[in-house]
């Protein structure tokens, strides 16, 4: 830093220059971390597969066949199709009680996993980030908030996530919406902790001595200072998410039972397992592959842009 | 100490407060009548207003939340709608299983993951610590269900040293009820393993580099007495801390762990009334965990003090 000529500081426009400077590199060596390049990989991959399901030799994920119930991976069944006309399938993981395709069911089921993952991540983090920045900011506000976090946080949040499907529909959206209330009040108590410590630095007080709006204050001077581990936090939380989404289908409490998703066909099979341990063997490898990665991305990151985060939860 | 004790205790009020006004509001803001659900599908209008009148739901919302915190503080929680039976007796019931696995996963845990934490400090950049670092990411995203598939396939299906599902109340013999819950716990334990044993070994390399450790080895201490006596007294508050908040994470796991392990506990209670949206159920076992939750919390500060007598309230 004290090698650079000041020249250079001094051209750049004052506010913006130094932070997104620094944020350039510290983004630049988290692409050069194994954690991140091998997790970043693993999740594009499933994510791809996920996109190319119809293209990837999938049959109907829901379309049950009756005479096809229970085979093993590479069994095979002929049915007829809408013209009457016979045709094979060959089950290349298998079929399910009800005849489904495994394989096109643990292929489709990848879009499920990764949307909700990054949906609750994204939400929670965003709601999150809104209650933590003005319970930060605002005194009187803080205590209020903070009592109402600790009493959610008290519920542990599997638990919370069941009550609260139980609440609605049965349907991804309540799913989501389960899964993303317990994880606000973490993310809030994150947010929190860093307006606290940023508040009393010389450069916010400058901006309140000269009268910048509330607003603006947070928008320009503290929010910058939560992108990064708002990133990291969000990494976990996705993984996290991904986990309990199929927690919930499995159980039976979570997205309905013909639904493609990794829960749901592990819930299929697990009457069978004994017997056909394939329902559960396959969609299990995607659901811990996919979680791991996610999870080495978010320490990968954690290392790189955030030291201090694992200190500060 | 004792004044201590005492504020920690009111702390909790406002915190479970919270709790209890969620709990409470569950049953009211759901979209479907209570009335209705217990009723039955073909009760007829003035059955279901009866019914209505006898839960007390034409009462002002306020007043309905003094009638239940009154009774649910006099240990009166309530009828299930589904099981026909108190609350109460319903928790009575399922409540040894659950407290057995439990017992047997934190003490297995902790005397598992502390070694291992502490070995893999004391062997940091090792092979030891990459394998156990290795474990506790694999730990945390490969799901318990999955875990406990995967033990219920080599150790009960292949092998057949243990039976693959069930429960044995403790009265009929302790043997067979220790053996009925020798998977279910490995199953549990995976996850708090991971945990717990992270943690030791961050707080381990923390402590290690300090001055003291350092003398203490200078002056000839076995390595055995520095690590456990001088290094891990030190860094024992964090690894406490863990364990207490870990104990949220035990208690989603116990409701998977129960259910792939037809155990009849709490857990698997919780998973059964959901599916019959039987609130007065979910509420009862919602209050409970998270109040065990707070109270285990709530030792663990008190446990600081003890580990680590530099810390006086």
């Amino acid at each position: 830093m004290s090698a650079e000529p000041n020249v250079t500081v001094a051209a750049a426009p004052p506010v913006a220059a130094l932070p997104t400077r620094r944020q350039q590199s510290s983004m630049a060596r988290a692409f050069r971390n194994p954690g991140v390049i091998l997790g970043g990989v693993v999740i594009l991959i499933m994510i791809a597969l996920g996109a190319a399901a119809p293209f990837l030799g999938t049959i109907n994920p829901i379309e049950p066949h009756t005479s096809g119930r229970n085979r093993p991976p590479g069994g095979e069944v002929t049915v007829r199709d809408d013209d009457g006309k016979p045709m094979k399938i060959v089950y290349r993981l298998g079929s399910d009680n009800l005849g489904r395709d495994v394989y096109s069911r643990v292929l489709y089921g990848a879009r499920i996993s990764i949307f909700v993952g990054i949906t609750v991540a994204v939400v929670s983090v965003f709601a999150g980030l809104i209650i933590g920045l003005f319970s930060g900011y605002i005194r009187w506000l803080d205590p209020i908030v903070m009592r109402l976090m600790d009493g959610l946080m008290a519920i542990p949040a599997i638990l919370l996530a069941i009550a609260l499907v139980s609440l609605f529909r049965a349907g991804i959206g309540a799913v989501i919406l389960a899964i993303t209330i317990p994880e606000i009040p973490r993310v809030v108590r994150l947010v929190r902790s860093v307006v606290l410590s940023v508040r009393e630095e010389p450069y916010v007080e400058a901006a309140i001595t000269t009268g910048t709006p509330m607003l603006k204050l947070l928008w320009r001077h503290i929010l910058p200072n939560t992108v990064a581990p708002m990133i990291v936090q969000g990494t976990f939380i996705c993984a996290s998410a991904i986990l309990v989404e199929a927690i919930l289908s499995f159980l039976g409490i979570g997205i309905p039972p013909e639904t493609p998703t990794w829960g749901n066909v592990m819930a299929a099979g697990k009457d069978v397992f004994y017997l056909f341990p394939h329902n559960i063997f396959y969609p299990a490898i995607m659901l811990a592959v996919t979680v791991l990665a996610v999870n080495m991305l978010g320490d990968g990151l954690r290392d790189t842009l955030d030291p201090k985060l694992a200190k500060r939860v | 100490m004792f004044a201590f004790i005492i504020r920690r205790l009111i702390a909790t009020i406002p915190v479970m407060l919270v709790v209890a006004v969620f709990v409470f509001l569950m049953l009211r803001l759901t979209p479907s009548d209570p009335a209705a659900i217990i009723a039955g599908d073909n009760a007829t209008a003035e059955q279901v207003a009866d019914i209505r009148g006898k839960l007390g739901l034409n009462e002002p919302i306020l007043t309905q939340f003094f009638i239940w915190g009154a009774k649910t503080l006099r240990g009166d929680l309530g009828e299930s709608f589904f099981f026909k039976k108190t609350v109460a007796e319903l928790i009575s019931d399922r409540i040894e299983p659950t407290l057995s696995l439990s017992f047997f996963t934190i003490v297995l845990a902790v005397l598992v993951a502390v070694p291992l934490g502490v070995l893999a400090a004391k062997k940091h950049g090792s092979w030891i610590d990459r394998i156990v670092m290795g474990f506790s990411v694999l730990g945390f995203s490969v799901p318990v269900f999955v875990v406990g598939y995967s033990l219920i396939y080599i150790f009960a299906s292949e092998l057949r040293w243990f039976p693959t599902t069930g429960y044995k109340r403790l009265h009929d013999g302790a043997g067979n009820w220790a053996y009925y819950l020798i998977l279910p716990t490995l199953t549990l334990s995976v996850v708090y393993i991971a945990l717990i044993a992270r943690m030791t070994r961050t707080s381990m390399l923390e402590v290690l580099s300090e001055d003291y450790v350092r003398t203490a080895r200078a002056k000839g201490q076995i390595e055995r007495k520095v690590l456990f006596r001088h290094a891990l007294r030190n860094a024992a508050v964090p690894i406490v801390t863990v364990i207490g908040l870990g104990i949220a994470l035990l208690i989603g796991g116990v409701v998977v762990t129960e259910s792939v392990y037809s155990i009849p506990g709490l857990g698997r209670l919780t998973v059964e009334a959901v599916l019959a949206r039987d609130f007065p159920v979910i509420q009862a076992v919602i209050l409970m965990f998270s109040f065990v939750y707070v109270l285990i919390n709530l030792l663990v500060d008190l446990v600081y003090s003890i580990l680590d007598p530099r810390i006086r309230y």
